[in-house]
């Protein structure tokens, strides 16, 4: 094959974060005029893959080439001259704007000083037409629903004479109708010779819609396949097919005991539906699924932070109902964030407050804080999971990742928490400091703690839970013993589709 | 350091600062925004903002004189309905903040108005004055050769230092101001929190407008105009992070004692009230930019060593 057939390549592209390689020696090849579909797990590398074409990231080593013209990085203006459209799962639209400002933004047409609107309007109407899209071009981008929002920026990458469109996750956000306008819209464009690129999870799509699929795996390319000569199965075995390699430090046989400390009965609400699920003192339950599955979302509602719409939570038999996080953790609920910085730690306070903060108001007398006993349980932590530090006075935002963990822990072991929620227990941390938060994670189940971990690394989802219930779409859509873990049926389950 | 600067900028440049009576002047003359500041240095500990004050200071004064001069009332019950009533106001803003979650700045611009208009209501638009000895003393008097009002703003700044490094809601004000939603996932009640705050807030300022008018010895319905700008100045000035969740009440302290440094040393230099208004709105810019540029300053670092 020719390179002529191809209208974008890319060639050994990598792009190193500190400590972390995001994408590792590259290659793809679109064809001309064909819908090639980009699929992985989370994390796979297809988003920031992707972004090196549009140029919102440039890439530490490699080549794009897009026409025949090559380029070792790109810049959003290089990458929209060079005909190259993406629509991200977030829109990039101003609401308060009407459809035919929005196609035209940052390029509107003008008489002199001024905005010339009817033209802007006619000829967003004749693309509109063009991809029969039924909308008046002088509607306000608020008042349309997400699918139509999606056509909008569609036809702003087509009136820009956008050669390849590169889509990420389209399907998401959109109703089972909206999706099949999507789809009438993308089959339109590739007759008109539009190259599309194609980044979904739900493999029915990729199916229904695709010519080729280039498969990614932890940053590097697996394979590419043709549509028509692959399946399902195949196409999951490339995706989870990794070699099992990390090793993790056992845990006492028979942690797990009778009592069920935590159970949700048909939980509704942000966004996820009739959720249940048991958990049992002394066990790590392993919450799977993709991104945006609702694991998450779930973890709010549990805790308090998020508002339930329907079903029960009970802890240890009794029915309970956190309308805040304060209530939650009173009950005996504590959780670790996934986005530490964000949400778990108190960076600018130092490592005894935040160890102390949910407790203060039981160590103080008549509102006034014991610090001897705030710094005697600050001290009893640090040393028993080994927080590194040359003082508790330290700032939290001057440790490092493993030990703003082991803090955010510390606070939840001295608010004696008996259920604990980690929301990626892991995520941007050493090698080294992984392994000490799974050697803490077992002492807790082992001192009888019940713990609920979500987690999207495959191998530590396996590796860690005594049993893995896995969400999708906001639904459970299976449950799997530890004897029976695998990497396909995690998969399979985690990219099942709700029927709706 | 700047407050060293100015005060030998002062002393060479007019022979009458460096005088024991007129330092002491400047401390009696700063205790009005010292006292108001505490309770501003937690709301912009916040991360908030507060313009009520001014209102608050100007009300409490009509009230308290309304009560003691035209109700003929003892002064410890004008005292008591002068804070309860301030510190009610605070406690609305902080509902309204909390509860509809709207903005610090509107809230408190519009409550500025409503008040300062009340205040007008109340007094028909005239001063109201000659109030008991027994009263005027937390204005005028001396316990040896110190003001009155100069002890109480010590008690205060006292007060204020023992709530936020102390007890534990004081704590709260760190946490929420760094990051609410961490706070709130720890645990913390941001509602109530901001609720508090903002009562304090309106106590301070309370409490700042009482000894105002004794020392004036008139209810003036105009008495707080502007006030709220010098206090933001001063806590500003005394390092109190804008964006909330850094700053320390000993350092508010220097921050009032420039201000009123500055001041003195501008009315002894004889500087136009006009020119005054000037220099305070440039030192506020500087106060706030400083702050601005250390903190972007920290975060190009930050993300160099990355």
């Amino acid at each position: 094959m020719g390179s002529e057939d191809n209208i974008l390549e890319l060639k050994h592209i990598s792009k190193y974060y500190p400590g972390v390689t995001a994408l590792d020696d590259v290659s793809l090849h679109v064809r001309r005029g064909e819908i090639h579909a980009l699929i992985g797990e989370n994390g796979a590398g297809k988003s920031t893959l992707i972004k090196t074409c549009s140029g919102a990231i440039a890439p530490s080593v490699g080549e794009i080439i897009i026409n025949g013209k090559s380029f070792l990085s790109m810049t959003p203006k290089l990458s929209e001259e060079n005909g190259i459209g993406v629509i991200y799962q977030e829109f990039n639209l101003v609401g308060d704007l009407t459809i035919a400002e929005n196609i035209f933004l940052g390029r509107a047409i003008r008489k002199g000083i001024l905005v010339d609107f009817a033209a802007m309007e006619k000829k967003s109407q004749e693309v509109l037409d063009s991809l029969n899209i039924k909308i008046k071009p002088s509607t306000l981008v608020k008042d349309l629903s997400v699918g139509y929002q999606q056509m909008v920026e569609i036809a702003k990458a087509v009136s820009q004479n956008a050669k390849v469109l590169i889509m990420d996750e389209p399907s998401a956000p959109l109703t089972n109708a909206e999706v099949e306008s999507m789809f009438a819209v993308v089959d339109l464009l590739k007759s008109r010779g539009v190259t599309i690129i194609y980044i979904s999870h739900r493999l029915e799509e990729i199916f229904r819609l695709s010519d080729r699929i280039t498969v990614l795996r932890d940053g590097q390319y697996v394979t590419t396949l043709e549509t028509a000569r692959t399946n399902e199965d195949e196409l999951i075995k490339y995706m989870v097919g990794r070699q099992l390699n990390e090793v993790y430090p056992t845990r006492k046989a028979d942690c797990i005991q009778e009592e069920v400390i935590f159970e949700a009965k048909a939980v509704s609400g942000n966004g996820d539906k009739e959720i249940s699920l048991k958990i049992h003192k002394g066990e790590v339950l392993g919450l799977g699924g993709l991104v945006g599955a609702g694991r998450t979302e779930f973890a709010e509602m549990i805790f308090g932070a998020e508002k339930k719409i329907s079903g029960e939570f009970y802890f240890k038999g009794e029915k309970i109902n956190p309308k805040t996080p304060k209530e939650a953790i009173k009950i005996g609920i504590g959780l670790v964030p996934e986005d530490r910085k964000a949400k778990g730690a108190l960076l600018g306070l130092s490592i005894q407050e935040n160890i102390n903060m949910p407790i203060y108001h039981r160590l103080s007398k008549a509102a006034v804080i014991d610090y001897k006993k705030a710094k005697s349980i600050a001290q009893k932590y640090r040393k028993e999971i080994s927080i590194k530090t040359p003082s508790l006075e330290q700032k939290v935002k001057n440790l490092s990742g493993g030990n703003q963990q082991k803090v955010i822990l510390a606070k939840w072991l001295a608010a004696e928490s008996e259920l604990l929620i980690f929301d990626e227990p892991t995520r941007g941390i050493d090698v080294g400091a992984k392994q000490e938060i799974y050697t803490l994670i077992n002492q807790l189940v082992e001192q009888g703690k019940a713990i609920l971990m979500i987690s999207s690394e495959m191998e530590e989802l396996m590796g860690m839970s005594d049993r893995i219930v896995i969400l999708a779409e906001g639904s459970v859509s299976g449950e799997i013993p530890r004897e029976e873990f695998n990497q396909e049926l995690i998969m399979q389950l985690a990219s099942k589709e709700r029927n709706n | 350091m700047f407050l060293l600067v100015m005060i030998i900028f002062f002393s060479t440049t007019s022979q009458n600062f460096l005088t024991v009576r007129n330092l002491m002047n400047v401390i009696k003359q700063v205790a009005i925004y010292g006292i108001a500041s505490v309770g501003m240095t937690y709301v912009i500990l916040l991360g908030g903002i507060d313009l009520s004050i001014g209102s608050i200071i100007s009300l409490v004064n009509i009230v308290a004189a309304y009560v003691m001069v035209n109700l003929g009332l003892n002064p410890f019950i004008a005292i008591l309905a002068a804070l309860v009533i301030s510190t009610a106001i605070g406690f609305l803003n902080g509902i309204i903040i909390a509860k509809l979650k709207m903005p610090e700045l509107i809230v408190t611009f519009a409550s500025q108005t409503i008040f300062a208009g009340l205040a007008y209501i109340i007094c028909k638009g005239t001063p109201i004055s000659r109030f008991p000895d027994s009263f005027l003393t937390i204005g005028q008097g001396y316990v040896g050769a110190i003001p009155i009002p100069v002890i109480i703003m010590v008690i205060v700044f006292a007060i204020g230092w023992f709530i936020s490094e102390k007890t534990y809601f004081g704590r709260y004000f760190y946490a929420l101001g760094g990051n609410e939603e961490a706070a709130q996932l720890s645990g913390i009640d941001v509602k109530w929190v901001k609720c508090l705050v903002y009562s304090l807030s309106g106590l301070f300022a309370g409490i700042a407008g009482l000894v105002m008018l004794a020392r004036a010895n008139t209810g003036q319905p105009n008495a707080g105009v502007g006030y709220e700008f010098d206090v933001i100045t001063c806590v500003v000035l005394g390092g109190v992070s804008t964006t909330g969740g850094s700053g320390k009440m000993s350092n508010v302290i220097a921050g009032v004692m420039i201000i009123g440094v500055l001041q003195n040393g501008m009315v002894l230099l004889n500087v136009s009230s006009y020119m005054q208004m000037v220099v305070k709105g440039i030192i506020l810019l500087i106060a706030v930019g400083a702050d601005c540029v250390q903190k972007q300053r920290l975060l190009k670092a930050k993300k160099a060593a990355v």
